[in-house]
């Protein structure tokens, strides 16, 4: 029995601003933005939304990046101004660990997103059992799954929902995907997954398909989508949920938000906040092309700055390597590696 | 020479590939291989390699630790069976090398402290695969100036992480993070670990950060780190530095790259091969110890 109220909702909405969010802001949203943020998704009645460091639980780290504050300052701010909605949180085995979802439980977070690479589930059974244990709305959330056939994604799938995850998500990391890679993904879940098991997509916009993207993956049996207002997120940002829904609304489908609040508030309190405009780049565009995790866009402009090398050119090495998520070290060996093959001195 | 016996508990990677280490080693025998599974490929290939197997778990090993004379056990299981483990064996007299991360003894990273713990303990614990491969480089810059932080990321193939590592992420996590401090020296520290499933299999990548507390002295660490390097290439022939160490405020970054020596699994994953040969290595030196008088083992009612 799911925690969150799905009344007058076909399609439930979970915002991403709060953590994926965190990404593009290089981790430094303040409490104050938090609140801020949250009350107005609250009131425009997204039912989800997702608050911690971009890299979830344990995400404090100099590979992630420090946030302003601690995620149990950031919980405590949003919680105080939430009425209706719920907050989750994520956490990656690797990094996160159980105590650290324990403490979140006790500050509020009550749906957690388990998040693995794509081919490897098994690493997530004690969290996924925990998180059900607290009696948490669990998701099971395979990343970067353009890199599993649906086949293969199917399989996975079926691992997290046999360790109790409600939920099972598809996470296309990298804005990779194009609607028939999802619409086979979606299909060939929905095929070994019990009834009652949900299935969500979380995209992104780095190809210009979030939208397209969700959309397709409702239309082959999704019912929870990811997203964040004004896209906000890492790489080209989440799917943007103002433009999600108003798609939505067109099509009839429910999904229990205030379509004028989302677009205010993209218009003066997401945009604003940006520092740099999220959108589809020269370098989100090639993550999508070459399939690159998202999370990696603000890390190889800093480093290709620094060492003087495109970062279109690390992001492609790093493609071409089969970098995944969490590998944030390798972007500064690998600009390294390409300057001495490029016989050039590494000066620092 | 004499060796002293030892008998392998869990017949999975670490404890299947330790047979190869074991066997070469001077000072050491591999006589039994201790599985659960009687299908298991470990027991299998140890039958073959002509140990005496049980797949009774340590329960099927205990009526022969006396007549086999059986002195070390490596225990390569998981974190929550260990402790049982180490309780039966330590009341035989059976000196422990524990490869999992339950840290129910004193932590060990052979070229910082294991001359530290001769004699003195029935229970070493070998961290994991990660920290023996990280905290070698924490220790070189602690050894120069103090380290306020230190962060390590290690990056794994898919495929040479069996199920005890998948089952036991958090105590890895909590472990390395721990030994980092403990060992290293580092005051504060954490530990991330990512598995990347890449076909062909990547190489173990470890990453090490350190914050110094004052402005690091460039040219010590860098001849700290080195020599580090080629104490762990003793035991660990690819143990390779790839990048670094590169010096950024306060931050010191050493990219690093362990190569295996192929015994069981292929040479992509070093982190078996430095997780073995660290457990190898920190055995032979209490085998030498018994073997030339300077330690007896005694048994242990209980273990606290």
């Amino acid at each position: 029995m799911s925690i969150i109220s799905r009344e007058g909702r076909s399609v439930l909405i979970h915002d991403m601003c709060l953590r994926d969010g965190m990404h593009a802001k290089r981790e430094q949203i303040s409490v104050e933005q938090m609140a801020t943020v949250a009350k107005a998704l609250d009131d425009a009645g997204v039912a989800l939304l997702q608050v911690s460091h971009g890299g979830g639980l344990g995400g404090n780290s100099l590979q992630h990046g420090f946030a302003l504050h601690s995620n149990e300052e950031y919980w405590d701010a949003v919680g105080d101004v939430i009425t209706q909605a719920t907050m989750s949180t994520l956490l990656i085995p690797g990094l996160g660990t159980m105590d650290e979802l324990r403490t979140a439980y006790s500050h509020g977070v009550r749906s957690v997103h388990v998040a693995t690479h794509c081919t490897e589930a098994n690493t997530s059974p004690q969290h996924i059992a925990c998180a059900r244990e607290l009696g948490m709305d669990t998701t099971g959330f395979l990343m970067m799954a353009h890199l599993n056939s649906p086949q293969g994604l199917a399989e996975q799938g079926k691992l997290m929902e046999s360790y109790g995850a409600q939920t099972v998500y598809i996470t296309d990391s990298a804005g990779y995907m194009l609607p028939e890679d999802v619409v086979s993904r979606v299909t060939a879940l929905k095929d070994v997954l019990d009834d009652d098991t949900e299935i969500g997509f979380h995209g992104h916009n780095n190809m210009g398909m979030s939208i397209a993207n969700s959309i397709a993956a409702i239309q082959a049996g999704a019912t929870r989508i990811d997203g964040s207002v004004g896209g906000l997120g890492a790489g080209a940002g989440n799917t943007p949920i103002e433009s999600f829904v108003a798609v939505c609304e067109r099509m009839g489908l429910a999904t229990g938000c205030d379509l004028f609040k989302l677009m205010d508030m993209a218009e003066d309190i997401i945009f604003p906040m940006m520092e740099h405009i999220v959108r589809v780049d020269r370098s989100s565009l090639t993550m999508g092309y070459a399939g690159v995790y998202s999370t990696f866009l603000l890390h190889a402009n800093r480093i290709g700055k620094k060492y003087g090398i495109p970062s279109r050119d690390i992001l492609v090495e790093l493609g071409r390597k089969k970098m995944i998520g969490g590998q944030e070290d390798m972007i500064e060996d690998t600009a390294l590696t390409m300057l001495k093959d490029r016989g050039l001195n590494v000066a620092v | 020479m004499k060796k002293i016996k030892c008998a392998l508990i869990g017949s999975g990677n670490i404890g299947t590939d330790l047979i190869y280490k074991i066997q070469r080693s001077e000072y050491l025998e591999p006589t039994w291989m201790v599985g659960i599974d009687p299908d298991s490929e470990g027991l299998r290939r140890a039958a073959e390699m002509g140990l005496k197997v049980t797949a009774d778990g340590v329960d099927g090993l205990l009526p022969h630790v006396k007549e086999d004379d059986i002195q070390i056990a490596f225990d390569a299981t998981s974190a929550y069976v260990h402790a049982e483990n180490s309780r039966k064996l330590n009341a035989l007299g059976v000196l422990m090398i524990d490869l999992t991360p339950a840290a129910i003894g004193p932590l060990c990273v052979p070229p910082v402290n294991l001359k530290a713990l001769a004699g003195a303990t029935m229970n070493v614990n070998m961290i994991s695969c990660a920290g023996q491969a990280t905290i070698p480089i924490v220790n070189a810059v602690v050894n120069v100036q103090s380290v306020d932080y230190a962060e390590i990321v290690a990056s794994l193939a898919s495929l040479s992480i069996g199920p005890g590592t998948r089952a036991n992420l958090d105590e890895f996590t909590h472990t390395t993070s721990n030994a980092i401090c403990k060992v290293g020296g580092a005051r504060r520290g954490k530990a991330l670990a990512i598995i990347n499933p890449a076909d062909p299999p990547m190489i173990m990548r470890n990453t090490i950060y350190c914050v110094t507390d004052d402005a690091p002295d460039q040219e010590k660490i860098k001849a700290s780190v080195l020599a580090m390097i080629s104490e762990v290439q003793k035991y660990v022939p690819g143990y390779k530095l790839v990048n670094g160490p590169v010096f950024d405020g306060n931050k010191v970054s050493v990219f690093m790259e362990v190569a295996g020596l192929g015994d069981y699994l292929p040479t992509y994953a070093g982190n078996l091969d430095i997780m073995t040969a660290a457990g190898c290595r920190t055995a032979e030196m209490f085998a030498k110890e018994i073997l030339e008088g300077r330690m007896e083992l005694k048994s242990m009612e209980a273990v606290v």
